[in-house]
């Protein structure tokens, strides 16, 4: 069986950037990714549209430019990597199997990386009735095809799904000669951020129809059209607003799920809210020397968040493979979204490792001047007001070594938030 | 082009395959015709998928006859043709008094009809066999011999088998013109190809009676009566290992809550007659109903778990009856019309029974060269790592994992298009690629460029499942 210091499971922005990290700690550089798509860098590729990096890098780059900068320092440090292989097994000891044309390979890795991505919410998923003909895709299969492959998918199509990734597509269909008559949004705000609204729909006339959804599609070979009704506040059809939009193409983007079956062949403990294993402030999952970043922890809005947080995983991985006692007889505190707050990342604090750390989380309702608040025992360790809160927002607060030093350990950090 | 065969079926539906694999027993030219491109594209694609035990039909009906003698033949055909069959019993559940009264028409119906093994059982039996159920069952009827398979699978299993034993099928053939010349009967297809026919039979499902009204047969009509379903993602854990009726009413046998053979919830269908033969639409009335009535039964069931919902038609003859008879006017022409349920079960006892009336009719010869077994793609997720090794030293595209929620290789791709497909749902149908959690979400593109490949022609040209279900609309670059 081959063996690895670290092995990061998928070849995206998150698994290279944990990658590159565990390998700048290791005397022993014996890191290895393992991707199943033909290239390295993940959906990135596929994403063409500029906006990544803003953060980072300080500039605009595209996906795939963002994502060869990454791939371009795997290829100089000669970092293992395996393309078009597929994870099918990972056990809680830490041995993975993995398939490509070879063959079947079982590998023994000190640490792990999980770093798969997530996968797009379908249709079927939001139950939307009607006819099952061609014409149908989620946002990402239409990026694929036309961005990568070079196809028009469509004359005339209709988004659903106001997020980043449904407005981008509006703008991207577009200028592929589509028309895009309409980006349907069952909730009564957009979760995409304002440039993308202005950018992607505003400057090119694309109507976005807030708290309406589509209730039929049509067609029997094709799509033939969607009918679309405006929602009440309880998000159910309001009965006599029904319209009919003629089209040949629907374009679902209605969320992303962590891709977490390898995880669960592990025995890795999965928060409900977020879809992704519960980690501590290392990254570490309920299994030992299994670390998790990316999508497949909790969905993103940014890709330089992503890195940043695979760079924390990487680094804890390589320090467990080196180092796995520092890790034992872990304890944590619980790290608790309450009012208001949907989910928080990490979810715990290890006691063994208490260094700063930006807590991620997103709210529960779009609010208008609200405060954040982190608390313990009792005591507001630190506040934030925020004028605008929206769920598609990704929210952070850093956790210095000054507020940890006020910690009872004993008691939970609780994350909420009240309106003003 | 003119073709002359013995005996000649119209649809490609499980109960025309199976007739067709059954009639290559004998030494018949043989032919189906199927105005689609591929065989399972109307009924046999979208039902429940149970293999019923025999209880629920009316005594002395054909409908019981056949589904008796079917469930009896079912593990036997599977075996041969390499489909899923798993015998995991069903129960029918009851919620007060009148129901239990119901319970217990149906077992001794169930007797009747030479139904082995049924019993009610007690609320305790119920809820320590399948603890999930609603506590607000009282009895059930356990039902031993019920089972669940793969109806789109087993009917391209009969179809590869026939196909292997000498049958032909023509595609895309959609019959508009049927005539008599002398001893045959010449049959037109819309794009005016035609083939002639000593035996001609009518499998055409919800269009049967258009069918047999072309042939100047028997004039009846058959209604299509719409079911909604859901499928739900692979649970951890089943939350019913058996088949789950509720008491049926006169529209039918309810809502079933029910596992399937790969590991899916799969619940419904609701009923309701519909205008239009095609309308396979599902509606969110027809969907909240399923759903509510399924969560009587198994209260713990979630919308989050959905991954597709779909709807299927049933061929409902206006006698409410199986219509499996020769025209009294028209000498061998055979209606096998308004199979509806128990018409997955019945099916293969149908096609012997046709098989062996029109073998003696045309006082034909066995055929000895005749094979019964067919073997199905090897799947690389059912496979163990050392059988899954062995296959991709001889088979290296079977180590290219194409869709990644149902892990098929690219192997089983090349080999569903070797013994067929032509489309996307063709290969979804023998391959399950696109079938899992993300509906085709990483795997469509791979797909319409494996067919591409092997089919030699443009990715414009691939469709969904025939005609004008293109998916890609025009090219813009080369790769």
């Amino acid at each position: 069986m081959e063996k690895y210091k670290v092995v990061v499971i998928g070849g995206g922005p998150a698994g290279l950037a944990a990658a590159l990290e565990s390998f700048k700690i290791l005397d022993d550089k014996k890191v290895l990714i393992i991707e199943r798509d033909k290239f390295l860098g993940g959906i990135l590729n596929q994403c063409i549209h500029p906006g990544f990096g803003l953060h980072y890098f300080k500039e605009e780059l595209t996906g795939p430019e963002y994502a060869h900068r990454f791939v371009e320092q795997v290829v100089e440090n000669r970092i293992e990597y395996l393309t078009e292989t597929h994870v099918i097994d990972i056990t809680p000891e830490k041995e993975i199997v993995a398939v490509n044309k070879k063959g079947l390979k079982r590998i023994k890795a000190d640490a792990i990386v999980l770093a798969m991505g997530c996968r797009e919410r379908t249709r079927g998923a939001i139950i939307t009735p009607g006819t099952r003909p061609a014409g149908i895709f989620t946002a990402g299969q239409a990026q694929r095809l036309i961005n990568i492959e070079g196809y028009r998918i469509g004359k005339k199509a209709v988004i659903v799904g106001s997020g980043d990734i449904g407005l981008i597509m509006a703008r991207r269909l577009t200028l592929e000669g589509i028309e895009v008559k309409a980006v349907v949004e069952i909730m009564p705000y957009s979760t995409g951020l304002r440039r993308n609204i202005v950018q992607c729909l505003d400057d090119f006339g694309i109507p976005l129809l807030l708290s309406h959804k589509v209730v039929k599609i049509h067609g029997k070979y094709r799509v033939e059209g969607v009918t679309i009704a405006k929602v009440d506040s309880q998000l159910q059809e309001i009965p006599a607003t029904e319209r009919f939009i003629e089209c040949d193409t629907v374009l679902f983007s209605v969320g992303l799920i962590p891709e977490n079956e390898l995880s669960k062949k592990a025995g890795i403990v999965l928060d409900i809210k977020t879809g992704g294993p519960v980690v501590d402030n290392t990254f570490s999952t309920s299994q030992k020397g299994i670390f998790a970043c990316g999508n497949v922890l909790h969905v993103h809005d940014l890709v330089d968040n992503v890195t940043l947080e695979a760079q924390i995983a990487g680094r804890y991985a390589a320090i467990y493979s080196q180092h796995p006692e520092l890790f034992e007889n872990n304890i944590h505190v619980n790290i608790v979204a309450k009012e208001g707050i949907r989910y928080v990342v990490p979810q715990k604090l290890n006691k063994n490792f208490v260094q700063p750390f930006v807590l991620r989380f997103r709210v529960d309702n779009f609010y208008k001047d609200a405060i954040v608040t982190v608390s313990n025992a009792g005591k507001v360790l630190v506040e934030y007001k925020k004028s605008i809160l929206t769920p598609g927002e990704m929210e952070s607060i850093e956790i210095s070594q000054k507020i940890l030093s006020q910690l009872d350990f004993s008691n939970d950090i609780v994350v909420s938030l009240q309106n003003i | 082009m003119s073709r002359i065969y013995d005996v000649t079926v119209i649809g490609a539906g499980i109960v025309g395959m199976s007739i067709l694999r059954e009639l290559t027993r004998y030494r018949l030219n043989v032919c189906c015709l199927e105005k689609m491109e591929d065989v399972a594209e109307g009924a046999s694609k979208a039902n429940s998928a149970i293999v019923h035990a025999g209880y629920d039909p009316i005594e002395g009906t054909k409908k019981a006859r056949f589904n008796v003698e079917g469930n009896n033949i079912f593990a036997d055909i599977c075996n041969e043709l390499d489909v899923e069959y798993k015998m995991v019993g069903s129960l029918v559940v009851a919620f007060d008094d009148y129901e239990i009264n119901v319970l217990e028409e149906l077992l001794q119906r169930g007797k009747r009809n030479g139904v082995k093994g049924l019993e009610i059982k007690s609320q305790e039996w119920v809820f320590e066999n399948e603890p999930n159920l609603s506590r607000n069952i009282k009895a059930a009827l356990f039902a031993p011999y019920s089972g669940i398979t793969n109806p789109y699978k087993l009917t391209v299993a009969l179809f590869e088998n026939a196909v292997q034993n000498g049958a032909d099928i023509i595609f895309s053939f959609e019959v508009c013109k049927i005539e008599k010349d002398g001893d045959y009967f010449v049959v037109h297809s819309a794009d005016s190809r035609f083939i002639k026919t000593r035996v001609l039979i009518n499998c055409a499902g919800v269009y049967a009676d258009e069918i047999s009204k072309l042939a100047g047969a028997k004039l009846f009509k058959i209604y299509p009566r719409r079911g909604q379903y859901y499928i739900l993602d692979k649970p951890d854990k089943m939350p019913v290992t058996r088949v789950i009726f509720q008491v049926p009413t006169e529209k039918g046998k309810g809502i079933l809550v029910a596992p399937t053979v790969d590991g899916n919830v799969l619940i419904g269908p609701n009923s309701e007659y519909i205008d239009d033969k095609d309308d396979t639409a599902t509606t969110q009335k027809g969907l909240d109903e399923v759903f509510e009535k399924a969560k009587k039964v198994l209260p713990s069931l979630s919308k989050r778990d959905v991954i597709t919902t779909f709807s299927g038609i049933r061929a409902t003859p206006d006698n409410h009856d199986f219509i499996i008879e020769e025209d009294e006017n028209v000498e061998n022409f055979i209606n096998v019309a308004g199979i509806e349920s128990p018409g997955l079960t019945s099916s293969v006892a149908i096609g012997r029974y046709i098989a062996e009336k029109v073998s003696s009719k045309l006082n034909a010869k066995r055929n000895l060269n005749f094979n019964p077994y067919r073997e199905d793609i090897k799947r690389f997720l059912k496979l163990s790592d050392e059988e899954r090794v062995r296959m991709i030293k001889l088979y290296p595209s079977f180590g290219n994992i194409v869709c990644r929620c149902e892990l098929v290789s690219e192997y089983e791709i090349l080999e569903a298009i070797k013994r067929g497909a032509r489309t996307i749902d063709g290969i979804k149908r023998r391959t399950r690629a696109g079938m899992g959690r993300c509906q085709g979400g990483f795997c469509l593109p791979r797909v319409i460029g494996i067919l591409s490949r092997e089919l030699k022609i443009d990715k414009t040209k691939i469709t969904k499942f025939g005609k004008n279900s293109y998916i890609l609309t025009e090219k813009r670059w080369e790769e």
